[in-house]
């Protein structure tokens, strides 16, 4: 449960780093705009990874810093399935945005892809 | 039970019954009443439907009685139209031996009407479907396998009531039908099947008690399939959804086949239903529901949110947020089955896949909706053709488009007739309708393009008359009142000569210039020639001398000792020096061409002159405008920069 705070307490923070980072880059045209915005910043337990896509949903990825193996592709990659299982679960005509994601298909996507990288 | 049988008749139109008669209808009167009394322990709303507490024979077993006489199934609901039995809203007595009567008269070939049942008629004979004959006679076998039914579906007793409740709603509803009342008529072979195993059950008791009417056995599934086939196309109709039902019963036992999750497989009378379903919410039967028509459709159905949302995910196999014809059936087939209160499964069956779906969905449907697809492709292919035969531009492309177009319908054709499937007629008119409709949307810019490519160089055409050579020989001509000086003095050419190459690059001449050019062209080269001959000319001119000497070959002749005169004064190039000697002679018919071309040269300068001026004008209000435009960027940008750190804190 700690650890649980903890984390939400972490991506909130984080939230802030990612809309600098989009204000940052708001000069350029949109289209230039990387979706993939990579660490935001590390703290001493963990690294947070940000991602913004064009409709500005932010998904952040909190990693364990000690967990080296992780490299910059593999992040992208597991950014760009939870982007597509994200839109898969947009198509579906009864999820409303903005409420919790119930989607099993979704949810074991994200389970195996934490599964995987641990 | 006769006299009440008696009593009965007495309230409706008069029946006159014989002995044998009233000893038969009672005795059916009595099975029906039995089997439904039996049939439906927790019916107690069924009792309360029965009006006056009089015993009435349920719907489910009379039903499945006419169905046995092998009348067909207009003859059926002719009969209990006409008996009563609709308008009163259950088989009481009198209606269920009105009904009978009728049947006998039907069979016997009289029309049904109700003054055939006046006369004596033998009775009526029916013939058991294999389903009930079978049971009916205790067929171990049989009776085994429909017990084996019945650990499936023991569970949808308890629903069967909450079925026929809805299923008496849907008469009472508009012809608009709901989901929530239909689809409960499309799932009730798992609900009948226990009604007509206990059925069957009664009728085999007293079967002994009964001889007479009944045969053995009928074969009969096929015909009698159809023809319920037919009238399952309206559901509203209370005989005919019941008379479905019985037929997907039947269905139900010929299905025990491949796949062991029963529940999830669609019949071919479900399927009919969602078929027409989806017809109602987009009458294409290859394309796509989109997913807020699906929305507000399975949301009627009165399942929650998250059992939407995730019947959605089950059966958007390609997840594209729309439905086509198997996901709908997949969908629909799988939100009856959770009313009906099945779990929903952890993935998706294999007989709701869509591969599956396509493969099995019957032909004769499917021809007349692959015939419609294809008819839309071929409709597709022919705007495509027709478009492209739009196109002004050349006949070559239309005899491209047309060519690949017919060879994808040939494929098409090949497909379609080849598989059956739905897929493929809703992928490949799709897929090659979209190539053709982007290559007739590519072609219709180009035979713009291509248009417009036209009229411009028309236009220019008319701008523009002189072909080089023409023009380079005008300003010859234009020098050659000079050459002609320039024949008596060599010194002079060399300085007018290096004016020649130069005036090709005038702007285009007007049209009336041409004439005098081209009436001048004989002329010319001569002229041209001097030109090379008392100079060292570069590439064009000598080009133009290579124009220029089949024309100037007739002078040459007549020029000749000219020429041998000249020749001296034009060592340098032997071409040059016989034509050079024709100058001689057209000199004074050139001097008039030039004056002509001098003036339209002049007039040609004087247009060009005027359009320098509107352009330069042009430009110069151009240029302020962008000037202005800067300034008011370079403002806006001072007040962007002015606000930004305001927001940003």
């Amino acid at each position: 449960m700690e650890n649980e705070l903890k984390f939400h307490y972490m991506v909130h923070t984080s939230l802030d780093v990612v809309d600098e980072k989009i204000s940052a880059m708001g000069k350029a045209l949109v289209d230039q705009r990387e979706l993939y915005l990579g660490l935001l910043y590390p703290t001493e337990d963990y690294k947070v990874y940000g991602y913004v896509t064009n409709s500005k949903v932010k998904f952040v990825m909190v990693v364990d810093s000690s967990n080296t193996a992780l490299r910059d592709n593999e992040i992208r990659s597991m950014f760009r399935k939870l982007h597509n299982s994200y839109t898969d679960v947009m198509c579906n005509p009864f999820y409303n945005p903005g409420d919790r994601i119930q989607s099993r298909v979704f949810d074991n996507m994200v389970t195996s892809m934490m599964i995987q990288v641990c | 039970m006769e006299a009440a049988a008696g009593g009965g008749c007495g309230s409706g139109p008069s029946l006159l019954l014989s002995d044998g008669e009233q000893q038969c209808y009672s005795e059916l009167f009595a099975r029906c009443v039995g089997a439904a009394s039996g049939g439906q322990g927790p019916g107690p709303a069924e009792a309360a439907r029965v009006a006056s507490g009089t015993a009435s024979a349920a719907a489910g077993p009379v039903a499945d009685l006419f169905r046995a006489s092998q009348l067909p199934a207009e003859t059926l609901h002719q009969i209990t139209e006409l008996c009563g039995a609709k308008r009163v809203g259950y088989f009481g007595p009198t209606q269920f031996y009105v009904a009978l009567k009728l049947i006998a008269a039907a069979q016997s070939g009289l029309p049904v009407r109700i003054e055939s049942i006046k006369c004596e008629l033998p009775l009526p004979r029916f013939m058991m479907s294999k389903n009930d004959g079978e049971m009916r006679f205790g067929n171990p076998a049989e009776l085994h396998g429909s017990k084996v039914q019945i650990p499936y579906l023991t569970t949808e007793k308890n629903s069967f009531k909450r079925m026929d409740d809805e299923e008496k709603q849907q008469e009472t509803q508009s012809p608009t039908m709901s989901p929530l009342a239909s689809p409960p008529s499309s799932p009730p072979h798992y609900q009948r099947v226990p009604l007509s195993h206990g059925y069957s059950k009664l009728r085999s008791s007293m079967e002994q008690m009964h001889p007479v009417p009944y045969e053995g056995r009928q074969p009969l599934v096929q015909p009698e399939g159809t023809s319920f086939g037919v009238s399952g196309a309206k559901p509203l109709r209370h005989q005919a959804s019941l008379i479905r039902s019985f037929s997907v019963e039947r269905e139900l036992q010929d299905n025990n086949s491949n796949y062991p999750d029963e529940p999830w497989r669609i019949t071919e009378e479900q399927r009919e239903y969602y078929i027409n379903q989806f017809r109602s919410l987009q009458p294409d039967p290859s394309s796509f529901i989109s997913g807020s028509v699906a929305k507000n459709f399975f949301t009627k159905s009165k399942l929650s949110i998250p059992e939407l949302s995730y019947i959605w995910e089950l059966s958007d196999a390609d997840c594209d947020g729309a439905l086509t014809l198997p996901e709908f059936c997949a969908a629909f087939h799988l939100i009856v089955a959770r009313k009906n209160g099945y779990p929903l499964p952890e993935g998706l069956p294999p007989t709701l896949q869509p591969e599956y779906l396509q493969a099995a969905f019957p032909k004769p449907k499917w021809e007349c909706a692959l015939f419609d697809s294809y008819s839309e492709s071929m409709l597709t292919n022919q705007q495509a053709c027709d478009l492209n035969g739009m196109e002004k531009t050349s006949v070559k492309d239309m005899a491209d488009f047309p060519a690949p177009t017919q060879d994808v319908t040939g494929d098409d054709k090949q497909a379609l007739k080849s598989t059956l499937t739905e897929a493929l007629p809703k992928d490949v008119p799709e897929d090659p309708a979209t190539p053709k409709d982007s290559n007739s949307l590519k072609a219709r810019p180009r035979s713009r393009s291509y248009s417009s490519t036209s009229i411009e160089e028309a236009m220019k055409r008319g701008e523009d008359p002189p072909t080089p050579p023409p023009r380079p020989q005008k300003t010859h001509s234009r020098a050659s009142s000079l050459d002609l000086n320039k024949v008596f003095q060599p010194s002079v050419p060399a300085t007018k000569s290096g004016l020649l190459p130069p005036p090709p690059a005038l702007p285009p001449r007007p049209c009336p210039s041409q004439q005098p050019e081209q009436v001048s062209e004989a002329e010319l080269p001569p002229q041209l020639n001097r030109a090379p001959s008392q100079a060292a000319e570069s590439s064009p001119a000598k080009k133009d001398v290579s124009y220029s000497q089949p024309p100037s070959k007739p002078i040459r002749r007549k020029f000749r000792p000219e020429n041998q005169s000249t020749e001296s004064q034009e060592p340098s190039t032997a071409v040059g020096g016989p034509a050079s000697g024709a100058t001689v002679k057209p000199h004074p018919t050139v001097q008039k061409q030039s004056s002509k071309q001098k003036k339209a040269i002049q007039t040609a300068i004087r247009k060009n002159k005027e359009a320098n001026a509107v352009l330069a004008r042009l430009n110069s209000e151009l240029q302020q405008q962008l000037k202005e435009v800067h300034q008011e960027r370079i403002a806006l940008e001072n007040q962007l920069e002015q606000l930004r750190p305001v927001t940003v804190l």
